[in-house]
């Protein structure tokens, strides 16, 4: 599959985004009915803000992908059948959610009052079901296996809060918070937790799959090769679905990926007290180029079964 | 009913008539225009709803070229439909034909994603969706004349390769035709349920024998003549 750029960094951001801010109403949650602390107003202010935009970039790029965008506000009218009508969904409810949630915070002088923690515990419901939501757009789609699997959607919903909780700790650390979670611990958890998920999604997608060039044209008791693909220049399908990448430099990237996006943050955290604590943010920026080339190999990797007709032998 | 088509693999001659056809059709119909993008150039690209690849099956000296045109199958389980968040693509009841309202298309392309069967594409310079529509346009008709209410591809197959009817008639031209010579869908194991089927090449043998049977003496006659003039 042709990777978009535009739907990578949706993913990424707003998968970051969405996670850092289900980090803030647990933390906010457990302050008020488990601690008995006070809601910190600064890191609540840093954390939306940075949250909210992350999740609005991501939602405004990913208009961007779409070739009519003036219908995209059609896009919320299939909420019963279609997992993409869904995500938008969700995702525009969160706003008003969250929003209600912070006024009645302001309101009840930063106590987490029973409408708020109502609201909070919305918002975070909300939030995990946007990123579950965009996981199954991709989870749902049986021509391309790579995708159509059952490891897709837990690791849509593993790296949004992995990444959540890394900037969660990354702002903690700039404002010295004293968080009522370890997320440093916590991320060195969640990162590692990343990278296994990610190596069983490579040895997932490393199995054979079901269809063939055989099972495509019908022709299953003989060899099947094409001979002409009846086109001389690029269609839309070889365009969208034709992507090729040399398998040596796709088992180099992944391994790049994994290391940006998991290992080095994880090394860093765990040896934190080595450095100075501004490294967090490049390292929390590495991160999320880790999660962008990752993003890009899901769909480097993805073969969609269109690709038998043009004379691939094997999805 | 279940309308779709039965492509006869065994005749089809590879010519891309039905893909010209359809695209004279249609780009004039109610999806059009199917535009292209520098149509005179090196490397011309545009919306076809309907496209021919040519496959050579088993090794020489047992190989044969089939030609197999492929367009929207109008799948009984046709995800293209599930996953639109528009609601643009649909799939009718009366007649299981998949279509697009080209006006509520917001060129996301997912369906296009969704089929495996590469039956969509993106109109280059209106960003909606295009897929064939079995000649909706022209099978309910009623100002063309009966035999011509076809879609345009099965309309204009030289060689009879393309049937068009109703699969849920028993008694119907695609039903028996489906029934005689063991037509099948592709890539069932996806589960789509494609309408569209297709028929396998018959044994040479058998081939010659069917056309052996209908020749009658004067075209044997006829054929000796010529056999006579060219030699």
């Amino acid at each position: 599959m042709k990777p978009a750029f535009s739907v990578l960094f949706f993913t990424v951001c707003a998968g970051a985004g969405s996670g850092l801010l289900v980090w803030l109403l647990l933390e906010h949650l457990w302050l008020n009915w488990v601690a008995d602390g006070q809601v910190n107003i600064k890191v609540t202010l840093i954390c939306s803000v940075l949250g909210l935009s992350m999740l609005t970039l991501g939602l405004l790029s990913s208009t961007l992908h779409l070739a009519n965008p003036k219908n995209a506000w059609r896009a919320f009218s299939r909420f019963r059948t279609s997992w993409l009508s869904r995500e938008g969904v969700f995702a525009v409810l969160f706003y008003p959610v969250f929003f209600l949630y912070l006024m009645f915070l302001y309101k009840a002088d930063w106590a987490v009052n029973l409408t708020a923690t109502v609201l909070g515990v919305a918002a975070v419901l909300i939030s995990i079901a946007t990123v579950y939501c965009t996981g199954m757009i991709y989870a749902s789609l049986k021509p391309i296996r790579q995708w159509h699997n059952s490891v897709t959607v837990p690791s849509y919903l593993i790296l949004s809060l992995m990444s959540g909780a890394v900037l969660m700790h990354a702002v903690a650390m700039i404002q010295e918070y004293e968080s009522v979670f370890n997320y440093s611990l916590i991320s060195i958890v969640a990162l590692s937790f990343g990278l296994v998920v990610k190596f069983i999604y490579f040895r997932v997608i490393g199995m054979p799959g079901t269809s063939s060039i055989n099972s495509a044209t019908g022709f299953s008791q003989a060899r099947v090769r094409l001979m002409d693909a009846g086109h001389t220049s690029d269609t839309f399908l070889t365009n969208e679905f034709g992507f090729d990448v040399a398998t040596i430099r796709l088992l180099r990237l992944r391994w790049l990926a994994c290391g940006l996006a998991f290992l080095l943050p994880a090394l860093f955290l765990y040896f934190s007290d080595v450095f100075s604590m501004y490294w967090i943010w490049p390292m929390a920026l590495t991160m999320l180029i880790g999660l962008l080339l990752e993003r890009w190999l899901f769909f480097a990797e993805a073969r969609h079964v269109v690709r038998l007709y043009h004379g691939d032998q094997t999805n | 009913m279940k309308l779709g088509l039965v492509i006869d693999l065994d005749t089809c001659v590879g010519c891309h008539a039905c893909a010209t056809a359809c695209k004279q059709w249609n780009t004039s119909g109610t999806i059009g225009p199917l535009s292209d993008e520098k149509p005179y150039d090196e490397d011309p690209i545009g919306s076809w709803l309907n496209r021919i690849r040519s496959y050579e099956v088993d090794d020489a000296p047992n190989s044969k070229t089939v030609h197999m045109p492929m367009s929207c199958m109008h799948c009984e389980n046709a995800d293209c439909v599930t996953v639109c968040p528009t609601g643009a693509s649909y799939k009718r009841e009366e007649d299981g034909i998949v279509l697009i309202d080209q006006d509520k298309c917001m060129g996301c392309n997912l369906c296009a994603w969704a089929c495996p069967y590469g039956a969509r594409e993106l109109d280059p310079d209106q960003g909606v969706m295009k897929k064939c529509t079995l000649c909706v346009d022209r099978i309910y008709d009623d100002q063309l004349p009966e035999e011509e209410r076809q879609p345009a591809c099965v309309l204009t197959c030289p060689t009879n390769s393309r049937v068009f009817g109703d699969f849920d008639d028993p008694n119907s031209t695609v039903s028996k035709l489906v029934v005689e010579r063991a037509g099948k869908g592709l890539m069932p194991e996806l589960g789509y349920e494609p309408t569209n089927q297709y028929l396998p090449p018959r044994q040479p043998r058998e081939s010659e024998k069917s056309i052996g049977e209908s020749v009658s003496l004067a075209e044997k006659m006829k054929r000796l003549a010529n056999r006579v003039i060219f030699r």
